[in-house]
């Protein structure tokens, strides 16, 4: 190893407070990549090798009653590599010890032999035998939030009629890694359940023997999904059959696909904001490092080192930083995102894990790092590798100090002369007050974008839950009724008001852009489920025409006023025009609204409701459930309260989980930024500092003096990092707006007393560790020596 | 002219430091001999350490001419002075200049790795009498030893020159001739041309030749028929 790699080892070894800290400004960066990249790859990949091996199907179609003869047809479609044909039927299910309502999705399993698709994963237990009517699987998830093991029995309403189950075995499947209940909005695992049964069993109940009610079919490679889709309505139609659909419209896909989306949207607008940030102080950091070795580089010049040993020689120095940032960033972003991808994969109740190797995240953010940081070196070295080695050699010629107002006006009467100290200080080197100063704004302004999420969730429970959908409950049917049954539901104990609601699933078209969503119609002056607009007021809809989710319109690229295609896929499924009359800015799923008077001259129908919304009396909620669990139309029962607590337990937990990490790394990297600034000052400034103390002001006085610049840059730092911080929080809430989720762009005052909280304290504690430097502040050697 | 080591026509020196000029060295002619001892004595500011630097590659004057043996060395370039520096000249300063993290021997193999025909550190650390702390970081060095070892530096790559700022500034007398003591031990040993910046009136005494500076130029000269050695100087 030569002198100067020897050199250099020391200088890294002397220099550790500080080269760890600027290593932490770097770790941070690429653990965040690594962290989100990876476990969002990781994640993803789980989806996929679960997908695959457990026979995720791609279409999807449900039939009233369709004869075992037509799965052979549908099979004989061009593109359709595998079809499983099966029965599934909602029911309302009664829980021993268990007051509110709960539904289920029953679903047959083959009495020999595995499904063809949608195989089951069985975490314990057995499958039912053929023909027994009383054995059950359920999923896990159910049987975990109830404490189930095999033998509990619970109660089901089948076909109208009540049956005990006993669970025999609990299982996982592709199909329902969420589960989300009819007229729910959340994920619910205490409320919904998937139970499987002996299709021999389910046939009999339903009387549905030689026939199935549901069909998923997986395609070739390559085959056109719309095209199979076509073909399958037509097969199904005269069975009943309602508008096939892909994955995208899969429930539980979507639901995944949505939070995975979310967590690549945080991926991709994050760590790149942090890893570009870090870059950036890195190369300040690096920058005022190197030009304090201005001497060692006269030295090295004068011995006969050529320039371009010398600059080597520092890049040496500065990719060591960067490796051992490199390496703390990767090991810890790596454990991070193993821990991650393991929470994440037990919430998706996810069989196995798969954990993505990324190498190419290390190199991505290595080589970004490095050439920063060479950047800074080289830009510090630049000025010192021009001067001759005796003018290098000596400390820099005092700098031109200039009077900031006109000799007439004395400053140092106004100000005290450590403060005028400071200011002339700050007047002498605006570029690098500029660069500190925007430095710690950084440092505030990625912790603000990473604090700013859970404003938004918090803001997005109010909307949804307090201003539009403010019913308590609302009501399923399994079938669409009259609407006198909202009469009947008025009547039920503890319902204070009632409204009706009716909703058509369609197909939405213009141009070549589709999508599958629901329109839903509700009674003029609606009080309970309201549309709320973009400045938080209700909406009327209009008596006419539809009314349909801004970002529907967005991706439709439609405007009101503009006519949209509409497959009616209810009823006499005809397609019509329809003028579009508003867009409305909400928040969750894309969906249109309708008047119910308009809706039902569309469907040309009677006055029928698939739901009802209430307002119950909390004190009479028990009797409330007793009642509903008894009436035999109920498909499934929506628990608003219930709903916001899993809304809370899912998405928000989701993003603050990952929100909380990312504040993490922020603070470290604020840490690393302000520590250095303060330590890389106090090198700079140390002569004059120790002249200060052989002139007889006391520590405290010369503490005073390197404090209050710092002081000073902080809280000047404050008010752009905040600006900043909203401007990258608009980037991140931009990025994460979906067809499932929207957020406002809500930055609570809180939020930034936090984030400028957490650099002052960074700044604090480098004060502390400032201030032992200064007691310790040896005075002749100081000023002897040019170290 | 084969032995003269420098021949210095009408060098001149202009600064500028912050907002002040000052002209540092004004037309000075000057000739050094192999293998001579020069003492430059005077005031601060009259131009000793500004001709040193210039004399050792470390700055370039504002006009004039010097020649290293048959080398103009005014109108080297940055990579040339380089390699002029690393080839021919051993530099000694006040502050002795040691890289603080790395030893004595490592201060010494530091040049020695980058020079023609070096001398093995360890030796060159004997000829300073220090071969038995050479292990030692510079913090762990008294400011005598730390100035051996800077002149165990400049001459481990067997220099043509050794131009030494003010050696003994920062010492007291008696580490102060052992320093003198080495620089000239080297002189006899290694024919090493040396050129000796002092405050110091008694140095002059080891010198073949004394140069008087006052405000930029020579003022005088004067010429030593015996060398004293450093045991008999006195200050």
């Amino acid at each position: 190893m030569s002198t100067l790699d020897i050199k250099l080892f020391r200088d890294v070894r002397r220099l550790w407070a500080q080269v760890l800290a600027v290593a932490l400004v770097v770790g941070g960066g690429v653990a965040t990549l690594v962290l989100a990249v990876g476990s969002h790859r990781s994640l993803e990949e789980t989806r996929i090798a679960y997908y695959e091996r457990y026979g995720f199907g791609d279409v999807f179609a449900e039939a009233k009653r369709a004869p075992e003869a037509l799965a052979d047809r549908i099979g004989e479609i061009p593109g359709v590599a595998a079809v499983d044909a099966r029965i599934a039927k909602p029911a309302l299910l009664d829980i021993p010890a268990f007051s509110e309502p709960a539904s289920a999705w029953f679903v047959s399993l083959p009495d020999s032999g595995e499904p063809h698709l949608n195989r089951l994963y069985v975490r314990s237990g057995r499958l039912p035998e053929p023909g027994r009517t009383e054995e059950v699987v359920v999923n896990e998830p159910f049987a975990r939030a109830h404490g189930f093991s095999e033998g509990a029995r619970f109660s089901a309403i089948l076909n109208g009629k009540k049956r005990e189950v006993v669970i025999v075995g609990t299982a996982l499947s592709p199909e329902f890694v969420y589960t989300v209940g009819p007229g729910d909005l959340m994920p619910d695992d205490r409320r919904y359940a998937i139970v499987w049964m002996s299709e021999k069993a389910l046939a009999g109940v339903y009387d549905l023997d030689g026939a199935f009610s549901a069909v998923s079919v997986k395609l070739q490679p390559g085959a056109s999904e719309r095209e199979v889709i076509s073909r399958l309505d037509a097969l199904l139609d005269p069975y009943g059959g309602q508008a096939a659909h892909g994955r995208k419209d899969q429930t539980s896909h979507a639901w995944l696909d949505h939070e995975l989306d979310m967590l690549n949207n945080m991926s991709r607008t994050l760590p790149p904001i942090f890893l570009l940030v870090a870059a950036f102080l890195v190369n300040l950091t690096l920058t005022r490092l190197v030009a304090l070795e201005r001497e060692q580089v006269g030295l090295l010049k004068a011995l006969g080192y050529a320039d371009s040993s010398i600059v080597l020689h520092y890049f040496k120095f500065v990719a060591l930083i960067v490796v051992i940032g490199v390496i703390l960033g990767g090991v810890v972003g790596t454990w991070l995102g193993y821990r991650v991808t393991a929470l994440f994969g037990d919430f998706f109740h996810f069989p196995f894990l798969v954990f993505a190797k990324a190498p190419d995240l290390y190199v991505t953010a290595g080589a970004l790092s490095a050439a920063a940081a060479a950047i800074g070196a080289l830009r510090a070295l630049r000025e010192v590798v021009k001067l001759p080695p005796a003018v290098a050699m000596q400390p820099p010629a005092p700098p031109v100090y200039r009077r900031l107002l006109p000799a007439s006006v004395q400053l140092d009467q106004i100000v005290s002369r450590p403060a005028l100290m400071m200011i002339r200080n700050i007047a002498r080197h605006p570029v690098r007050a500029a660069f500190t100063t925007l430095g710690m704004a950084l440092a505030t302004a990625i912790l603000v974008v990473s604090l700013f999420t859970r404003d938004t969730m918090e803001q997005l429970i109010d909307l949804t839950y307090f201003l539009a959908d403010r019913q308590d409950v609302t009501i399923g049917f399994a079938e669409k009724r009259i609407e006198n049954v909202v009469e009947q539901v008025n009547r039920l104990p503890g319902v204070l008001t009632a409204e009706s609601l009716r909703e058509v699933p369609v197909r939405i078209r213009h141009g070549n852009v589709e999508r599958r969503i629901t329109i839903s119609g509700r009674p003029a002056g609606a009080d309970l489920r309201r549309i709320i607009d973009a400045d938080l007021r209700p909406v009327a809809l209009p008596e006419t025409g539809l009314a349909i989710s801004a970002m529907l319109g967005h991706i439709l690229g439609v405007r009101a006023g503009n006519t949209v295609e509409v497959d009616l896929l209810e009823g006499a499924r005809r397609t019509v025009s329809m003028p579009i009359v508003a867009t409305v800015e909400d928040y969750f799923g894309i969906r249109g609204m309708m008047d119910i008077e308009a809706l039902r001259k569309l469907m040309r129908e009677a006055p029928v409701v698939n739901s009802v919304n209430l307002s119950l009396d909390e004190n009479r909620k028990e009797d409330f459930y007793a009642a509903v669990k008894s009436m035999p139309t109920v498909g499934g029962v929506a628990l608003q309260r219930v709903s916001l607590a899993n809304f809370r337990k899912t998405v928000a937990l989701l993003v603050t989980t990952m929100a909380s990490i990312y504040t993490g790394l922020a603070a470290v990297i604020a840490f690393g930024v302000v520590y250095n600034n303060a330590r890389i000052s106090l090198s700079e400034r140390a002569r004059e500092l120790a002249s200060l103390r052989v002139l007889g002001f006391t520590r405290g006085e010369v503490l005073r003096i390197l404090l209050l610049e710092l002081a000073i840059l902080t809280l000047v730092a404050q008010p752009p990092g905040w600006l900043m911080g909203y401007g990258l929080a608009w980037v991140m809430k931009t990025n994460l707006a979906g067809e499932l989720m929207r957020v406002r762009l809500v930055v609570e005052h809180s939020t930034y007393v936090v984030a400028t909280s957490v650099v002052v304290l960074a700044a604090i504690a480098s004060a502390a560790v400032i201030r032992h430097r200064i007691d310790n502040l040896d005075l002749v050697a100081v000023l002897k020596t040019r170290d | 002219m084969s032995d003269t080591v420098f021949t210095a026509k009408g060098l001149t020196k202009t600064y500028v430091s912050g907002e002040v000029k000052v002209h540092a060295l004004n037309e000075v002619d000057l000739e050094i001999a192999e293998k001579e001892v020069v003492v430059l004595l005077g005031p601060s500011g009259s131009g000793k350490t500004t001709l040193l630097n210039i004399m050792g590659g470390l700055d370039r004057p504002t006009s004039g001419r010097l020649f290293f043996r048959d080398l103009d060395l005014t109108d080297l370039e940055d990579r040339e002075l380089t390699k002029y520096r690393r080839d021919h000249v051993g530099f000694v300063f006040q502050f002795y200049n040691l890289v603080p993290s790395l030893t004595a021997y490592e201060n010494v193999a530091l040049v020695t790795e980058v020079a023609k025909n070096p001398m093995r550190p360890a030796d060159a650390l004997a000829l300073v009498g220090l071969d038995e702390r050479m292990h030692h970081f510079p913090a762990q060095l008294s400011g005598g030893e730390q100035q051996r070892v800077a002149i165990a530096r400049a001459i481990a790559k067997r220099p043509a020159v050794l131009l030494c700022d003010e050696p003994t500034g920062a010492l007291d007398s008696k580490t102060g001739i052992r320093v003198i003591e080495a620089l000239l031990g080297v002189n006899r040993q290694l024919g090493t041309t040396t050129v000796i910046i002092t405050h110091n009136a008694s140095i002059q005494e080891v010198a073949d030749r004394v140069l008087f500076f006052a405000d930029g130029r020579i003022a005088g000269v004067r010429k030593n028929e015996t060398r004293r050695e450093a045991a008999e100087l006195v200050w």
